[in-house]
């Protein structure tokens, strides 16, 4: 009789397909999480329409697509992260999967797998779509360097991890499943309100500036800045440049301290 | 070798003692029922023998482990029938089945078990779209996906209706054919009869009686009684053999004696004099 565990990769992968698919069923979790960002760049591109910035030097007029675009993919990357992971978790902690999981032979890193690559895919189709649209049905500019992309792309998956750990962090707060939404969702709103996403950075209070700052949207928010505003716009962020290594910085610590809280405090259930 | 040992378990929360004290052993191949009013301690122990608590003293192995100490080796080896608590529900019974039986090393097959259990009219439907019994089989079925040595089944007809439960029964015989370790707790003694080969007892975490199921109680609590009418007064003797009893009775009077009945105690009256016994501070042999 065959005793050899499943590997723990191929399970993991496994557990992504299974999230996936779970995931596309509920639909309150794919408004919320995945169509939101999309939805707010509608809102925000329709409020501000007549919304035109002359740039001297860049070569290129900003309209509102263009402002609130780094914004919205700022806040595809808080949604699909920390809160989808969030509340799905808090959920799973109440709802009974962790301890039937914890019943079975499954490792916890395949499950940690099948999260992050649920949030992984997720987030990758959703920034695909806001850049699409954005380009596509407001005409927004999109960089044209592959470096440009390349900050992109590290600022962005950087930043999900950091924000997946984050909602891994919040899903130990709320004390039941039914609870999960009206815990996770008011901290995420109020994070997206002083990291810049839907208020100009530089307009807050320095006090509350130095806050947001401990959290990873901010740098997020900053990095895609960087990426999708013309270069004379760092003369707006503070201290007058885009500081992309201390955006690197920033989000790497969280991940690290977060990775590490992760592994001391995870339990499948708590033995009582 | 013993399945399940269980050496002087012992567990208690700050002021209540849920276990005190209780040992029992179940073989391979066992079906081992654990009877008790609900709040004895039935949950509990159980509950430590998965793994799910800690226990405050005693020994404890399942398949000579410790499963406080379980490793994924160990929980690949025993399967867990849990009460279904809204966790599944978006994916269909097949889809959910067929991964789990991915995190097992020697899975059983998919179709067979949705068979089994008696959910192959209903393979492609999502979870939640089941009746509440309906549920509580995929609970079975992932119980047993694993192809488990020991199965824990913990209160698993508890809010059946009675064809249900009956269906349930014949899932459980044939895993007990193909010579599978069960252990059981329920508070139906209808069903601890039905599946049980042997069982203890328990009441305010104590284990008041062991045994074989037809045993449980000594030979005395299952003595025969006899009871008929005598000159208009209801008469009850009990006595080992009722056949011999009648004869004398009968030729004493005279003519068949009137009302005549020979009741055995059965496992329910077994029951409820273990715990009222207990309950009075009487101390009962196995």
């Amino acid at each position: 009789m065959k005793t050899e565990l499943p590997s723990i990769l191929g399970v993991g992968i496994r557990r992504i397909g299974y999230e996936l698919k779970s995931y596309i069923r509920t639909p309150d979790a794919v408004f919320f999480n995945f169509f939101f960002p999309l939805m707010m760049l509608f809102i925000f591109t329709a409020a501000f329409s007549n919304l035109e910035i002359d740039v001297p030097g860049a070569g290129r007029v900003l309209t509102s697509a263009d402002v609130y675009l780094p914004a919205m993919l700022a806040m595809g990357v808080l949604v699909s992260g920390t809160q989808n992971l969030g509340i799905d978790m808090a959920i799973e902690k109440h709802d009974g999967t962790l301890r039937r999981l914890s019943g079975s032979p499954i490792s916890p890193v395949s499950y940690f797998i099948g999260k992050f690559g649920q949030v992984f895919v997720s987030a990758t189709l959703q920034a695909v779509a806001i850049v699409l649209t954005a380009r596509f049905v407001f005409g927004a500019y999109l960089p044209e360097t592959i470096e440009l992309w390349l900050t992109f792309a590290w600022v962005f998956y950087l930043g999900l991890l950091a924000s997946s750990i984050l909602g891994i962090a919040i899903s130990a707060l709320p004390r039941s499943a039914k609870s999960a939404n009206a815990v996770i969702l008011p901290p995420i709103l109020i994070l997206q309100f002083i990291s810049g996403i839907y208020l100009s950075f530089t307009t807050l209070p320095e006090w509350l500036q130095n806050f947001a700052s401990v959290f990873p949207v901010k740098w997020i928010g900053q990095g895609f800045r960087a990426v999708f505003y013309p270069d004379q716009f760092k003369s707006v962020e503070l201290g007058g440049d885009w500081f992309l290594d201390q955006v690197a910085i920033a989000i790497t610590i969280w991940v690290a301290l977060g990775v590490v809280f992760t592994l001391l405090t995870f339990r499948w259930v708590k033995k009582s | 070798m013993s399945a399940i040992e269980v050496m002087g378990l012992t567990k208690r929360y700050k002021d209540f003692q849920a276990v005190d004290d209780v040992s029992f052993s179940v073989s391979r191949g066992e079906t081992f029922v654990l009877l008790g009013p609900n709040g004895a301690g039935k949950t509990t122990t159980i509950e430590i023998l998965e793994g799910f608590r800690t226990r405050t003293s005693g020994e404890v192995k399942v398949l000579g482990q410790d499963p406080q100490r379980a490793s994924r080796a160990f929980r690949a080896r025993i399967g867990i029938v849990q009460q279904s608590a809204g966790d599944l529900g978006r994916l269909s019974v097949r889809d959910t089945i067929t991964h789990f039986a991915s995190l097992y090393p020697n899975p059983r097959k998919v179709e067979e078990v949705i068979e089994a259990v008696g959910l192959h009219g209903k393979a492609s439907e999502p979870i939640k779209k089941l009746s509440g019994g309906q549920q509580h089989r995929v609970d079975v079925a992932l119980g047993l996906i694993g192809n488990p040595e020991v199965l824990f089944l913990d209160e698993p007809t508890t809010g059946f209706d009675p064809e249900v439960r009956r269906a349930f029964w014949e899932v459980i015989r044939g895993l007990q054919q193909e010579g599978m370790t069960i252990m059981l707790t329920t508070h139906y003694l209808d069903e601890a009869e039905e599946l049980g080969h042997r069982g203890g007892v328990i009441v305010d975490g104590k284990l008041v009686a062991l045994g074989k199921i037809s045993e449980i109680g000594g030979r005395e609590s299952r003595k025969p009684e006899v009871s008929w009418v005598e000159a208009g007064v209801q008469r009850i003797e009990r006595t080992d053999d009722p056949t011999l009893f009648i004869g004398e009775l009968s030729k004493r009077i005279g003519s068949a004696p009137e009302n005549l009945q020979v009741k055995v105690p059965n496992l329910e009256q077994v029951y409820l004099q273990l715990i009222a016994d207990h309950r009075n501070g009487v101390t009962i042999e196995d």
